[in-house]
């Protein structure tokens, strides 16, 4: 396989004297070129690599109450002060600090969340789509009935039942959005099901299994790719939203959604107490819905609109 | 197109009936219902009496029934919490509901049409840029959040409108601009989309070339056919922010089905909670079969599969 890519690249470079330019650097320049997959890369990796090194960035502990420090302004206001750069909350805890742990939240919640539900999606997806037929039906209305279910109403309520918590948030979007991947994964399954080289493997007496994990799967996971972008960020709004409304990670714990529903009381005198955890989450999503757009229009150039 | 409607009406009916199958199941497998209802400090003889009480003691597939059987007549049973039966309940506050996602969908399709097409026309330059930065925001913004820094501008700063209640149309406002941003991005892109294939097609540059006016050619020829999936959209829209309601409502302090639900739902009143999990089930399958119909009777290819 590998032999007569590099021939076809080979030939295709000879005939027109041009140097060969690496897989790599092109993807590399497409990358480089395309300005939002750009933007989004640089925002989302260092919400990463802040939400990592948050317990040696965080100049305070944000759990530590302190009450005579309660509802001190950010620094770009006149009584702020560097001690709390983004201010405390009503309880007295620095907000940066808790902003800080709360992407820890968002992301541990958005990436396992997607994981769960890309799991449950795919195999969904791919069986009906290689198979066809009766399965194809049977996993279209399931589909279909998932579809029809309400997905905040449902959070809602079940984490009022079993008890919110990270681990509850996590399981239940898991166990909710896979709806994307199921459909997504079945279309493309559907478009490579009669593929030579699928057709090849099943000469050569490949197992069912082995030609859909070795064979398939790596050529759907790019689509898979955009979609678990898109549920990531789906998952991360979910959580605010579940947390919002006191159904979902619980306090003490530093959720963004959590810090505006606290906040919510104060917002009328002092904004900034829903506005900062507010962008940080819309710039988070952003930035997620950023790198999937431009994934996808990596995937496929043509389809730029 | 009679078999076509008779098929898909029974696809709907029997997806309602899984729904409802589901979401009886979930609310009786994730914890003991009878427990929740008497609260954490009753005795034992006391949710043994609740239990009986409520029916809870028999089987879960003869309750189920039970339940299914009164719904059908729509009959959901009374509620634990308020002292009425849930259909009132229902009814009081469904045009709540109705009215603000009719609303919320009536401003989405009136600002995303429009700026989909002109973003379309003017591809790639200015305009075209912002319309997607309007729509990439739109659809990063968690909606509670924005719904908030609506109350803090428009209520609280601007003194230009209500922040909460529904007593005059002008406490719609808000929360319809809340909820309509929300399903704005997704019409927008594909009115563009849409736009741009359209305008790339073969019949377009026949009326081009017999010498049409753009106007014309544009909006005689070209809208029509990009807006069709558009409507389809539209309809599945408004049942997913008939779903998603429950925020929104609970923001603007809106007295409709979502804030019921989350009443019931924090104080375990689950007669309440399936209902509204169902009727809004009914409602997103009901406006998807409408929306199948009408794709149906604008493009004949659809009914054949």
């Amino acid at each position: 396989m590998s032999d007569s890519t590099s021939t076809v690249s080979t030939a295709a470079s000879a005939s027109t004297f041009l140097p060969e330019v690496p897989e790599w650097r092109r993807m590399m320049n497409r990358f480089l070129g395309h300005r939002g997959l750009l933007m989004g890369s640089i925002i989302l990796g260092l919400i990463v690599v802040l939400a990592i090194l948050a317990p040696w960035l965080a100049p305070h502990d944000p759990y530590l109450q302190n009450i005579s420090q309660r509802m001190i302004p950010p620094v770009w206001h006149e009584k702020g002060s560097w001690e709390h750069v983004f201010g405390t909350d009503k309880l007295g805890r620095d907000y940066l600090s808790r902003l800080l742990y709360g992407a820890r939240i968002s992301l541990t919640i958005g990436l396992s969340a997607a994981l769960i539900s890309g799991l449950i999606g795919t195999t969904l997806g791919v069986l009906a789509g290689y198979f066809g037929g009766r399965v194809d039906a049977v996993i279209s209305y399931i589909i279909t009935t998932r579809l029809a279910m309400p997905v905040v109403l449902v959070a809602l309520a079940m984490s009022a039942l079993v008890g919110g918590s990270l681990q509850m948030v996590i399981i239940l979007l898991g166990l909710l959005l896979w709806d994307r991947f199921a459909v997504v994964a079945r279309s493309t399954t559907q478009q490579l099901r009669d593929a030579e080289f699928i057709a090849s493997a099943k000469v050569l007496g490949a197992s069912t299994t082995y030609i859909l994990v070795r064979e398939l799967l790596p050529n759907i996971l790019s689509a898979l790719i955009v979609v678990m972008t898109l549920e990531m960020a789906h998952a991360i709004l979910l959580e605010a939203t579940l947390s919002f409304l006191g159904l979902g990670v619980q306090p003490p714990m530093p959720s963004w959604g959590l810090m505006i529903s606290e906040g919510k009381a104060y917002m009328f005198f002092k904004t900034w107490v829903i506005a900062i955890p507010g962008i940080a989450l819309m710039v988070l999503v952003l930035a997620i819905n950023l790198v999937g757009d431009g994934l996808r229009d990596m995937n496929a150039p043509e389809g730029r609109n | 197109m009679l078999v076509f409607i008779f098929r898909r009406l029974l696809v709907a009916f029997s997806v309602a009936i899984t729904v409802s199958i589901v979401s009886f199941m979930l609310l009786h497998l994730s914890g003991d219902l009878a427990i929740s209802i008497a609260g954490p400090e009753s005795t034992a003889e006391q949710v043994e009496q609740i239990r009986i009480d409520f029916g809870l003691d028999k089987p879960m597939v003869y309750q189920y029934f039970d339940w299914l059987w009164s719904a059908v007549q729509l009959d959901f049973g009374r509620s634990y919490y308020f002292q009425d039966t849930v259909m009132s309940l229902i009814s009081d506050r469904l045009p709540v509901t109705l009215t603000l996602g009719g609303l919320a969908l009536a401003l989405a399709t009136v600002i995303a049409i429009p700026l989909g097409v002109i973003a379309a026309i003017k591809q790639d330059t200015w305009i075209d840029r912002l319309a997607l930065t309007i729509a990439v925001i739109g659809q990063a913004m968690p909606s509670f959040w924005f719904g908030l820094t609506l109350i803090v501008i428009f209520a609280v700063n601007l003194h230009w409108l209500p922040a909460g209640g529904n007593e005059t149309w002008q406490h719609f406002v808000l929360p319809a601009i809340a909820l309509g941003y929300y399903a704005m991005p997704a019409m927008m892109r594909l009115t563009r989309t849409g736009m741009l294939e359209v305008l790339n097609s073969d019949y377009i540059r026949t009326a081009r070339s017999k010498g049409l006016n753009e106007s014309s050619v544009i909006f005689k020829h070209a809208l029509r056919n990009a807006v069709i999936p558009v409507v389809a959209l539209a309809a599945v829209e408004l049942g997913f922010m008939l779903g998603g309601s429950v925020v929104i409502e609970s923001v603007f302090s809106l007295k409709g089905l979502g804030q019921l639900a989350w009443d019931a739902i924090t104080r375990n009143d689950y007669p309440v909670v399936q209902a509204v999990v169902l009727i809004i089930a009914v409602f997103y399958i009901l406006l998807t079969f409408l929306a199948d119909v009408i794709n149906a009777m604008l493009d004949p290819r659809l009914r054949v599969r």
